[in-house]
């Protein structure tokens, strides 16, 4: 076997190699002996950074030379609700610098969570020739400016997705930076940015663009421009229309139906800001095709929703407002056997009241009506043990399950109980369960439950929930795959973290919030063990001027080759050998 | 206007209180408790009937205890029980994209259908709210505006009369070379305007905070609001 493993020149093994793109079988691949390792990391062209402070970029450069893509995440997913405070760190720039000197070929960058600076953006664009993919997905810190670069520098440039970012808006007129020369857009993502971009700039992009394959405009792009839009870019398959709202003219409606009608690759929509019922009809011809649809910002009520939804046999993904209520879920389940992903959000989300009618009956029908239903993102006011059970018997091919009741410890509505049973359903009958965030009054018993039965599961988000530290201990010790946790307003404290404290460093991170974890705990696990970054959070100021058995705001753990990190702002400290040295 | 007449306000419930809501005792218990929102959590764990009378079984405060809270919001931190941070779990530009809507959304202050916003004074020792809903017209917020501040030295005997005459849109220009106070206020998108440039029901909407500036200082203002306008049109 050795001889032959030995054999084997270097060239077929790369060869043989390069059909493997996964990252974990990379990763297995690598691990077969130090011959395969040296071989598969020269040959390695797409890494996936999901900690940005996990390594370090000359680690990750002296490791794989040839790299041509690359994948990085910088901030808690918690940052997405507010809990990070500004200033916390996942800055970019020094990957852009170091990469820019070892990676003159690099094709691809898509981040999430990550400060951006138009600095940044600059030195992407001078430094790379054969630029092809942009990606900032929820990044922040960068302008129009650092896009206009961009736009101008890039000539190979094929992806620019900006997909929820902060961008400071200075103008609209980045977008006229792409030379007349250049052609080669495949997709172009711009939701998220407010100002006006020149309109006949965009036309004339579209139009000279023939690869062009998604296309997601702003809400400043109006209605009346949509079908032009459309008329230079018939082999579009995935649209985010501008605002949807304009008064109701027959020739505008009749354009933008024409339009739409020549659409015959689209397969997605998006946008629909400010829509308007009178101009639903004009995507009725295409509805039948496709297998996406984002409503998530239209604010139409049930009745047109349900309308709507009911042409769509072919959906696979449906995001959408309460507005649609359970009437609207029930058509759905009823037409639209194909659908995979579901995510009703709430319209009114600080309200008291309710607004919609709306309940866990929605989506107890959909759990019956859509048998290949197995990603959930579920908005609501009530639920019961018994609604959970039946989704959960309903659909045991359920991966991700993320539930939120806007009232912090509601109880089951009808029996007043907990939530316990409806979620230890979930993770019974759920095997293949992989994402989960709970919602409702739930004790240590529900956690039990996950312990029990939820192997697979990698990410759980908890907030108000549990009694003591049993519930941590429960998960910490029988989730196997657990890689992310997240927890907030919950009272675990030190013993759990102590006890399973070497269960961390198999983990990818775990955020706690709002609980009873001691700076003292916090300094325990940052000392004992090394390659596992514990930072600790205080906007009260150093947690050493307080006694050590006071709680931390917020603890942020998480496992790294590259040591503590040197860009914390004033109010993050890392727990280490030093920190009892530097602290005291 | 009758300037030293400290007319009956329909204010009076608005009038700011010096504690923070969302808590029984004084400031401080307030900041701590807010900050460790834990021992909240344990105190309405352990005893479902806490000890805030405000809060039923459910949690849900009074109504008459959320009025409170919003009507005596500290300037810094939005009442506790109508927002907890980060929750719901609700992206923020999710919320911000909604929020620009023309339906009606639901933030804080339009909980009681009222649009109440901060008026400041320069000189004036502290703060004070209107609702803006309550007018129909920039007549009417200079006349209750002047009432509010009618007390101040700082405006003296005919400031109240001057400060009419600025929110009268034809004698804008010329006043604002003068050394009296100019209202401007901070619309949706976080820059200061003069008030007085579009129509009453667009400035209703638009309008964060209002800031009674000494003239001196606004004179930077006009233009920037001239370009804000065009662009938004």
């Amino acid at each position: 076997m050795l001889r032959m493993a030995s054999s084997f020149p270097e060239e077929v093994l790369e060869h043989v190699f390069s059909f493997i793109y996964d990252d974990k079988d990379r990763n297995a691949i690598s691990m077969v002996c130090k011959s395969w390792y040296e071989i598969e990391r020269w040959c390695r062209r797409r890494i996936f950074v999901g900690n940005c402070y996990a390594v370090s970029p000359p680690m990750v450069i002296r490791r794989f030379p040839e790299v041509r893509s690359v994948e990085l995440k910088g901030k808690p997913h918690f940052a997405d609700f507010n809990l990070v405070p500004e200033g916390w760190g996942g800055y970019v720039y020094p990957w852009i610098a170091a990469m820019a000197t070892a990676y003159p070929w690099l094709e691809e960058i898509r981040l999430k969570r990550m400060v951006v600076t138009d600095e940044a953006l600059e030195l992407i664009a001078k430094s790379f020739k054969n630029f092809k993919v942009l990606v900032l997905s929820s990044c922040e810190g960068f302008s129009t400016d650092g896009l206009a670069a961009i736009a101008a520098n890039c000539r190979n440039l094929k992806e620019l997705d900006l997909r929820e970012s902060e961008v400071d808006d200075l103008s609209g007129h980045w977008l006229s930076h792409f030379p007349d020369s250049y052609t080669s857009l495949v997709s172009l993502n711009i939701s998220c940015l407010g100002s006006e971009v020149s309109f006949s700039a965009l036309e004339r992009l579209v139009g000279r663009c023939p690869n062009l394959r998604t296309l997601r405009l702003n809400r400043a792009v109006p209605l009346d421009r949509l079908a032009n839009i459309l008329c230079r870019a018939p082999q579009l398959v995935e649209l985010g229309t501008g605002t949807y709202s304009a008064e109701l003219q027959p020739d505008v409606f009749s354009s933008l139906a024409g339009a739409f009608s020549g659409c015959k690759e689209l397969r997605s929509l998006s946008g629909f800001w400010d829509a308007v019922p009178g101009y639903l009809p004009a995507i009725y011809p295409i509805c039948p095709s496709l297998t996406s649809l984002n409503l998530s910002y239209a604010t139409i009520q049930s009745t047109d929703l349900t309308k709507l939804v009911s042409q769509c046999q072919s959906l696979q993904r449906l995001w959408v407002l309460d507005y649609i209520e359970d009437i609207g879920l029930e058509a759905l389940a009823a037409f639209c056997k194909d659908l995979r992903e579901l995510r009703v959000f709430p319209s009114e989300p600080f309200a008291q009241e309710p607004n919609v009618s709306l309940t866990e009956q929605g989506l107890v029908s959909v759990s019956e009506g859509c048998p290949k239903l197995h990603s959930v993102l579920y908005f609501c006011r009530q639920m019961t043990n018994d609604a959970l059970a039946t989704i959960a018997r309903n659909r045991p091919n359920m991966t991700r399950f993320r539930l939120c009741i806007i009232e912090p410890r509601a109880p089951d509505y009808i029996t007043l109980q907990p939530l316990d049973d409806g979620f230890g359903a979930i993770v019974e009958h759920c095997k293949d369960l992989q994402r989960l965030s709970m919602a409702g009054l739930l004790t240590d018993r529900v956690f039990e439950h996950i312990g029990n039965h939820a192997k697979k599961l990698e990410m759980l988000s908890v907030a108000f929930a549990g009694d003591s530290d049993l519930g941590l201990h429960h998960v910490l010790s029988g989730c196997e795959n657990l890689r992310k946790l997240e927890i907030r307003d919950c009272p675990f404290g030190d013993k759990a973290l102590l006890v399973n404290a070497a269960k961390l460093e198999t983990m990818r991170s775990l955020w706690m919030s709002s609980c009873s974890v001691s700076f003292g705990a916090c300094k325990l696990l940052g000392q004992k063990i090394p390659r596992l970054n514990v930072e600790v959070m205080d906007e009260r100021g150093p947690p050493g001027s307080r006694p050590e058995s006071c709680p931390v705001e917020k603890l942020y753990i998480y496992r790294t080759v590259a040591g503590p990190r040197f860009d914390m702002p004033g109010f993050v400290w890392t727990m280490d050998e030093d920190s009892a040295l530097r602290l005291s | 206007m009758e300037v030293g007449d400290k007319a009956k306000m329909g204010f009076e419930e608005t009038e700011l209180r010096l504690g923070l809501p969302g808590n029984n005792g004084g400031g401080s218990e307030g900041e701590v408790a807010r900050k460790r929102g834990f021992s909240e959590t344990v105190d309405l764990k352990l005893n479902l009937s806490s000890k805030d009378p405000g809060i039923d079984q459910n949690g849900n405060t009074s109504k008459l205890q959320r009025e409170k809270h919003l009507l005596a919001a500290d300037p810094e931190k939005p009442p506790a029980k109508a927002q907890v941070v980060g929750w719901p779990p609700v992206r923020s530009f999710r919320k911000n994209m909604f929020s620009v809507q023309k339906s009606s959304t639901e933030d804080c202050e339009q909980k009681l259908n009222a649009t109440f916003v901060k008026v400041s004074m320069d000189g004036a020792p502290y703060l004070r709210k209107v609702d803006l809903k309550m007018y129909k017209s920039y007549q009417e917020l200079s006349h209750a505006l002047g009432k509010m501040f009618s007390s101040f030295s700082t405006i003296g005997n005919c400031g109240s009369q001057g400060m009419k005459d600025f929110l009268n849109e034809s004698k804008l220009v010329d006043l604002l070379n003068g050394t009296d106070y100019v209202p401007t206020y901070e619309d949706k998108d976080g820059d200061w305007m003069l008030v007085g440039d579009v129509p009453w029901e667009m400035f209703a909407e638009s309008c964060k905070r209002l800031r009674i500036m000494k003239g001196t200082d606004a004179t930077g203002l006009a233009p920037k609001a001239m370009e804000k306008l065009k662009n938004r049109c």
